[in-house]
């Protein structure tokens, strides 16, 4: 692969983060992630989506009249979605109960429409999969860090087992119940944001 | 009947609000809310459009894709709630779009104030989700009404007091890295719990 598709690729995961620096795609981050098994599901949905919506929309991009493209690509990201939605019904039942609407909600992500727009209109397939996939996994990377510490920290444990043996079960920890407030996962993304902030300055909003 | 009608509404603003409860068009709601003004329109847009596209999905859901919702044709067993997703937000783009032109042609002023807010709304996640609730609820269409009314008024209600505080903050000395995006995910966090006392209330 060459250095311009590997920073196509790997660009989105620290140096331009859909959460964390493009402001895309909050919604989810915050409402599913109070277990790593629904982040890491919902991860790879959206992964797979923005990939595929990518690739489509750019195969197509030179057909597309610019006065209905909102609607073309809102149909190829719908359709997408329903069949992530249907595959996740079909062998995921209990987990797409947890996830509820959020799964449809996908559709108005908006690292995907942003990247269609923003990327994949202007830029050949391939390079624009690669985009999407990208994106995704910048997406994921916050998603399962926020799980894996809200899980860890709020009850004791990872993808259900038990780590930390809470005290209502013989053991020693006190769960914080706090993390499984949806509202910590604010307070994580900020603080992450100011952690990646700090490492690389350029990112630093001006006043 | 309307006793049921009220707490709906009252639910639907404070305890299920759809920005600090269900953390629904975060997207628009962290990004355009730097300024009172023009939150207050986007406000006002969010409620206009999902006052009218949950009570329309309601009706298109209960009678055209609901199983068995298209019987009197002869299709008994037709179940196409497979295809709700697209139909929803093929409804909602097709509404916003309708207003965008009603709008424009009868009341230019509101159409100027709105400006490019009004496109976006297509893509804001609280118009899908408040049709996707409305839908795994089973509300009927009085209760998506108000549902839909309610809701959007909680959302607006948040974005403008997310935007007050924003306006207040520009006086205080944000740490360099926190500047902008990060501090205001925190104050939304912060909301967001307050919001978390309305929980516990039973109407």
């Amino acid at each position: 692969m060459s250095s311009k598709l590997r920073k196509v690729l790997l660009d989105p995961i620290f140096n331009n983060n859909p959460i964390t620096l493009q402001v895309l795609g909050i919604c989810s981050a915050l409402a599913v992630t109070s277990k790593l098994e629904t982040a890491i599901v919902m991860s790879l949905s959206v992964t797979l989506v923005v990939a595929f919506s990518n690739l489509a929309i750019s195969a197509i991009r030179d057909y597309i009249p610019a006065s209905i493209r909102i609607i073309v690509e809102m149909t190829i990201i719908a359709s997408l979605v329903i069949v992530a939605d249907q595959l996740i019904r079909a062998y995921f039942f209990e987990i797409s109960k947890q996830l509820s609407v959020y799964v449809g909600l996908i559709i108005t992500n908006c690292i995907i429409m942003g990247r269609a727009e923003a990327y994949a209109l202007k830029n050949p397939p391939w390079q624009s999969f690669l985009d999407g996939f990208g994106n995704g996994l910048g997406y994921s990377f916050i998603l399962i860090s926020v799980a894996f510490v809200r899980e860890l920290i709020g009850s004791g444990k990872l993808f259900g087992m038990t780590i930390l043996a809470a005290k209502n079960d013989g053991g020693w920890y006190q769960p914080n119940g706090l993390f499984l407030v949806p509202a910590s996962a604010f307070f994580l993304i900020g603080l992450m944001i100011w952690a990646f902030r700090t490492a690389k300055k350029e990112q630093v909003e001006e006043e | 009947m309307l006793e049921h009608y009220l707490s709906l509404f009252i639910k639907s603003i404070f305890i299920e609000n759809m920005a600090l409860a269900f953390f629904l068009g975060m997207c628009t709601f962290l990004a355009v809310s730097k300024r009172v003004e023009t939150s207050l329109g986007l406000g006002v847009a969010v409620v206009a459009v999902q006052a009218i596209t949950v009570p329309v999905n309601n009706l298109i859901y209960n009678h055209v894709l609901k199983a068995g919702a298209l019987e009197w044709l002869g299709f008994g067993e037709l179940d196409l709630t497979f295809l709700g997703l697209i139909t929803y937000i093929g409804v909602i783009a097709a509404i916003v779009q309708i207003l965008e032109m009603t709008l424009d042609k009868y009341f230019p002023a509101l159409y100027n104030a709105l400006g490019i807010f009004l496109p976006l709304i297509t893509v804001n996640c609280a118009i899908l989700g408040g049709s996707l609730l409305m839908v795994e609820r089973n509300y009927t269409f009085g209760e998506s009404v108000v549902y839909g009314f309610g809701s959007g008024i909680g959302w607006a209600l948040a974005i403008i007091a997310l935007a007050g505080i924003r306006e207040k903050m520009k006086y205080s000395n944000v740490p360099a890295g926190l500047r902008g995006l990060g501090i205001t995910f925190i104050t939304a966090g912060l909301m967001a719990l307050a919001f978390m006392l309305f929980s516990g209330i039973q109407l």
